[in-house]
């Protein structure tokens, strides 16, 4: 399959469009939980607003958040894909500020030092554009993720030395979620980060914020961590937007990867109730969205 | 857990009268500022030509359309999605904001600490929070964008909302000492002990 340059450029725009105004499915599904689940009263309120909030954007075609994020592009390139590298990320970019100047959008990108908006979402390595590959034939994944910096202040890296022990691991992201209560839009995914060496241990909590409600991590022994904790972050009365209630997470999500003898790190990185993602599916047959 | 209906601006006993658990209802002008506007006006001297004199501001940067400027809106742009953001990074420009431009209420999201409550209580104010991530239906709140000065910080610029039914929002901070995000956080820290221990982390 020859991917066509100009339909990514296309689709980068429409994904980070559909990204802030519709709630992934699973999403919803978990606010249906909390709701059925939640004891407190202001709890109850507060994730009343947010499913009644969902509804008005899909009603008036609104923004389901005003904060645009940092947009993020996850790229998963199928076999027997043919496409120009540099042209696909570039048409990202254009697709991304395009979506920018021409919906419009507020633009939540700036300089790091200068704070210069550009106005364009677009920055030094903004729009993020992650590419790995996968066994599916013919078919390219575009996926968007607008990360709102509410829950991306809430990013934490701790080197911590064997010696800790898994303990460690699991009291920083207890003590982590405490630490930023109602800051980061609560109830949350956690994203958390055990292993690989630094950078990777905050990219493993960022692909766990961002993964899909009812997905499970492959390593058996994350699995359990990642059950372990999503029971004890819900017991700490933190709640929707951190005035009281059972709600605190959605779920906290845990990824792993192989570490060094000498470390062992932790990271996490969180996703707030607002958790949006698109993307687009392209095959001979067309452009799917979801 | 009274309810109140406040046309702004608003003075003192009005604003002492709010309590922690109470809600309330905003109409006709609510302003809006965050980071990079405080960090201007505080931090470089900036002066804005606005009014803040018993107002309400709330920490938001709003998504915005240029539209022909017309006599109901001067400011030259249309509201499109306007949600709040989290308070807590302007911690340090509550009392400044209070004392220099005489602002009554912040209304955010997430809560502040106990320098904003200092002041709440000093100069006499509430933090109202309204839910965060809620942006589609708090700009059903928002009637037109009235003014806009400091433009050159856009998005962060100062802006003057005309507002119609501006909530419920919850008082969760008063100036009466009480703060529902204190209180929460106590108890959060009181329950770690068990939590760990739970967990095989202690």
């Amino acid at each position: 399959m020859q991917v066509d340059i100009k339909e990514v450029e296309e689709v980068a725009k429409t994904l980070y469009i559909r990204a802030l105004k519709l709630l992934p499915r699973d999403i919803k599904q978990g606010f249906d939980r909390l709701m059925r689940e939640e004891t407190s009263a202001t709890g109850k309120t507060v994730l009343g607003t947010m499913v009644e909030n969902i509804a008005v954007a899909e009603r008036t075609k609104n923004l389901l958040c005003q904060d645009t994020g940092i947009p993020i592009y996850n790229v998963k390139i199928g076999k027997n894909v043919v496409l120009d590298g540099a042209a696909m990320k570039e048409a990202i970019r254009k697709g991304c500020a395009r979506a920018t100047t021409e919906h419009p959008l507020r633009s939540s990108v700036v300089h790091p030092i200068t704070r210069k908006n550009e106005q364009t979402s677009c920055g030094i390595g903004v729009p993020v554009i992650n590419i790995d590959f996968d066994e599916r034939d013919e078919t390219l994944e575009i996926e968007m993720i607008p990360k709102g910096s509410g829950s991306e202040n809430g990013s934490f890296l701790q080197m911590l030395i064997p010696a800790d022990g898994v303990g460690a691991v699991k009291r920083f992201v207890i003590d982590k979620v405490i630490e930023c209560g109602g800051r980061v839009c609560p109830p949350t995914i956690v994203g958390v980060g055990i292993g690989g060496t630094s950078d990777v241990c905050m990219h493993l909590a960022k692909v766990a914020a961002t993964r899909p409600l009812g997905s499970k991590c492959a390593d058996e022994e994350g699995a359990k961590i990642e059950a372990q904790l999503s029971e004890a972050v819900n017991e700490l009365g933190i709640g929707p937007q951190g005035l009281g209630g059972k709600s605190t997470a959605f779920r906290v999500h845990v990824e792993v990867a192989a570490t060094h003898i000498t470390m062992n790190p932790v990271a996490v990185n969180i996703q707030c109730h607002s958790a949006r993602r698109a993307s687009a599916t392209i095959t001979p047959g067309g452009i799917a969205f979801e | 857990m009274a309810h109140h209906v406040l046309n702004m601006p608003i003075d003192d006993a009005q604003t002492r009268a709010l309590k922690v658990g109470d809600t309330v209802t905003l109409e006709k002008t609510l302003f809006g500022i965050r980071d990079a506007t405080l960090i201007a006006m505080f931090d470089k001297g900036r002066k804005t030509r606005l009014d803040l004199k018993g107002h309400a501001v709330v920490h938001t940067a709003p998504n915005v359309k240029k539209v022909d400027p017309r006599p109901d809106n001067s400011s030259g742009y249309e509201p499109l999605c306007i949600g709040t953001t989290t308070s807590m990074r302007m911690e340090r420009f509550t009392r400044p904001l209070m004392e220099r431009e005489g602002v009554k209420l912040i209304i955010g999201k997430g809560g502040m600490g106990q320098a904003t409550l200092d002041a709440l209580r000093d100069l006499g104010g509430a933090y109202l929070a309204v839910v965060g991530g809620a942006a589609a239906l708090e700009t059903t709140w928002i009637e037109a964008i009235e003014e806009v000065d400091m433009d050159d910080l856009h998005p962060e610029s100062l802006w003057k909302f005309r507002i119609k039914g501006f909530g419920p929002l919850l008082v969760t901070m008063d100036s009466h000492g009480n703060s529902m995000y204190a209180d929460v956080n106590a108890g959060a820290a009181a329950k770690r002990g068990d939590v760990l221990a739970k967990i095989g982390a202690a």
